[in-house]
């Protein structure tokens, strides 16, 4: 007979979750696996609320298995190591992003590319190597294994610095890969959410001209003053898009809603390339002749593994870049996630998570 | 009284067009121009017939102009050259593909990419830098800038090099790009017809082991036996499919028919690469998370630049890459191009256009 949340594991743990559709997190005891020779437990402080979480506790994707408690961009401080642990100590500010473990041993693992893994386990709302179901960051510890813990460096606050687990990585990981950190180019961002603001500031640190393209006018003084863009064109605004055709290298896709790709597509260069990070519930609509046309490519990219999200935080930490955040205490995340739904934070909601607890 | 095509330009010359939707080619007396400083004139000898000629005669782009002389895989031998002209003589074997002219000054012209020139002045049913539509290979003459011109390798056969000037450097052009050009590579190529074919013979001579997919079961033994495919899946078959799923490190897709992506982006392993060089007329269906997932990518590729198409045919005759074709006399065209719309070729028709295109001695 399956054991409840609460009795599976040895450790006491609580935190929210969601237990159906409706997405309504609400206070929830579970319990969480004893530090093994090779896992490192961490205390969570903070846990950035990413727009994954919302369609988690929503089922939009149609693989939830409830009760969930989401939350896979965790920063804390390390309570506990495992005999094996070398590389961490008690007291260390670490973070857990997408994924708690990986199979470490097919191609992709030997890679360093864990994110591409075919057995990997997400940090939540997945079936662990033991049968039990991850649960996330919404909650007050996390046992992990010491391959999958971060560290932070020393100048990047945990509060900010926790949506760069999987913001800052999404759109670290496809700006290295597609090969736009050559200072001088154009990189156009489609979206100024939680991943488009990090993707502004991370472009920005790469020395590329940054476009940002929005549906929202009123996102236009922000972009350009306190993010750093170069430019704003608002999608809508068919003579502006028409003047902005064909000048960008790149464009980051951060939209997370089913949207029109042939706009997008138009700004691009000959040989422009349209990376996708967002993950819209519908398949989109692809124009072929102007790839065809001009030899544009898109593409679509997954978080980054575990080597590629480190040096991500270390170039974060040198460029001074982290999330601009509403902190939120974790009995208002319902009211946040509502507001998540229609896109009213600047730009990312996180969860003041220990002092939520605390008492 | 002669007609505005036969008296715009100074060189008398023949061909068949065709005149409206319906079509149907028959014989057109034309003009050609004057051979300039810059300009290779050669007597056409052979042309292969693309699925774009079919396209274009009946006008299903929404961009013909009519009377349209079809042919963009040209060959033949040389037989006068401008006085600024360096890298051809008379008697020379050469060839002109889809491209007559581009701009010469833009990035893409400057890159070697004059398929991607904004200026880029196709070879039939376009307007010449002088104001004039440009007349295709069914045709006796064809007179070109010499940076249009290819050299054909004196080793290989003049009927077999037309096709290369179209099918095969849309295929060569995009497995060299995508990085699909080492041995070892797992290619998969979707359809089996003009590009289909040249797609697993220039993949083949890569190193590639290759599978065709493809939605005819009968095309199997010749896609193993004859062009050397390593295996064939028919992409209706799910279990045919599953076995390939995660395999492929790219894939050229030839359809140009509306059809899903998705079976397709399956196949591939992850940081694959699906190249569209078909051109369907409508969007299609993009499933996203499997793209995500496995950071795949879905791109387009048009013909090549002019290096690249010489360095192709080169490439081609080094490692004996040759289309197979079906020779047909010139008034054979109209039921070549009837069975050409039902895939009805194995796997290129190409006019023998220098033994039987003759004027019409009762015009004269």
């Amino acid at each position: 007979m399956a054991r409840s949340p609460e009795c599976e594991h040895p450790q006491k743990a609580f935190g929210w979750a969601a237990r159906d559709t409706s997405g309504h997190l609400s206070p929830f005891p579970f319990s969480r696996r004893e530090v093994g020779a090779d896992d490192v437990a961490l205390k969570i402080l903070f846990c950035g609320v990413c727009h994954s979480d919302l369609h988690t506790v929503k089922n939009d994707w149609g693989f939830t298995t409830y009760p969930v408690v989401p939350g896979h961009e965790i920063a804390g401080v390390v309570t506990q190591i495992g005999n094996n642990v070398k590389t961490f100590k008690v007291g260390d500010r670490v973070g857990v992003g997408v994924m708690a473990d990986s199979c470490k041993t097919c191609d992709a693992c030997e890679q360093d590319l864990e994110n591409y893994c075919p057995k990997k386990v997400f940090t939540y709302n997945s079936p662990g190597y033991d049968g039990t179901r991850t649960y996330g960051g919404y909650s007050d510890f996390v046992v992990v294994h010491k391959r999958f813990v971060l560290r932070f460096p020393e100048n990047l606050p945990l509060d900010a610095g926790a949506p760069l687990l999987c913001a800052g990585i999404t759109v670290y990981s496809p700006m290295k890969y597609y090969g736009m950190t050559e200072p001088g180019g154009h990189l156009g961002v489609a979206g100024l959410g939680g991943l488009g603001h990090v993707a502004v500031k991370i472009a920005k640190a790469f020395g590329l001209k940054v476009t940002v393209i929005s549906t929202s006018q009123k996102k236009e003084v922000e972009a350009i003053n306190r993010l750093g863009a170069d430019s704003f064109l608002v999608s809508t605004d068919s003579g502006k898009m028409k003047a902005a055709m064909k000048s960008m290298d790149f464009i980051i896709d951060t939209i997370s809603g089913v949207h029109s790709l042939l706009p997008l597509l138009g700004l691009l260069k000959l040989n422009g390339k349209l990376i996708t990070v967002g993950l819209p519930e519908k398949p989109l609509e692809l124009p072929i002749f102007p790839l065809v046309a001009e030899r544009k490519l898109v593409g679509g990219s997954d978080f980054g593994g575990i080597k590629e999200t480190q040096e991500m935080l270390e170039f974060c930490g040198k460029h001074n870049i982290s999330a601009d955040i509403e902190l939120i205490r974790l009995d208002e995340i319902n009211t946040a996630m509502e507001r998540l739904a229609k896109s009213d934070v600047k730009y990312r909601f996180v969860i003041d998570v220990a002092n939520s607890l605390r008492g | 009284m002669a007609s505005q095509p036969e008296m715009e330009h100074p060189k008398k010359a023949f061909g068949w067009a065709a005149r409206d939707t319906s079509g149907l080619l028959s014989p057109f007396r034309f003009s050609r121009r004057q051979t300039g400083e810059k300009d290779v004139t050669f007597k056409v000898l052979y042309c292969g017939i693309c699925h774009s000629d079919l396209h274009m005669i009946r006008n299903e782009w929404n961009n013909s102009i009519y009377p349209l002389v079809p042919g963009h895989e040209i060959v033949g031998e040389v037989i006068e050259v401008g006085t600024k002209v360096e890298k051809f003589k008379v008697g020379d074997k050469v060839g002109v593909g889809c491209m007559v002219g581009s701009c010469g000054s833009c990035q893409s012209c400057t890159e070697g990419l004059e398929n991607y020139c904004p200026k880029m002045i196709l070879t039939y049913g376009a307007e010449y830098v002088d104001g004039t539509i440009t007349y295709g290979g069914y045709s006796d003459l064809m007179v070109a800038d010499e940076h249009f011109v290819i050299r054909i390798p004196d080793n290989l056969p003049l009927d077999a090099a037309g096709p290369l000037l179209c099918a095969g450097i849309t295929v060569y052009s995009p497995l060299r790009y995508f990085g699909l050009d080492k041995p070892g590579l797992h290619v998969g190529v979707v359809g089996l017809g003009g590009l289909g074919h040249m797609a697993v013979k220039f993949a083949k001579a890569f190193g590639a082991n290759v599978t065709v997919i493809s939605t005819s079961p009968n095309k199997k033994d010749e896609a193993i036996k004859n062009l050397g495919a390593d295996s064939f899946v028919v992409s209706r078959e799910q279990d045919q499919m599953q076995a390939v799923m995660g395999t492929l490190d790219g894939i050229i897709d030839t359809v140009s028919a509306v059809h899903p992506l998705l079976p397709l982006i399956a196949l591939l392993k992850s940081h694959g690469k699906l190249v569209m060089v078909g051109g369907p007329a409508k969007p299609l269906e993009l499933p996203v998370f499997p793209l995500l997932m496995g950071r795949k990518l879905v791109a387009g590729s048009l013909i090549g630049g002019m290096k690249e198409t010489q360095e192709m045919i080169d490439f081609a005759a080094k490692h004996n890459v040759k289309p197979d074709i079906e020779v047909v006399p010139v008034d054979y065209v109209n039921k070549a191009m009837e069975r050409l719309a039902k895939a009805d070729v194995k796997y290129r028709f190409v006019v023998d256009i220098g033994n039987t295109l003759k004027p019409d001695p009762s015009r004269d």
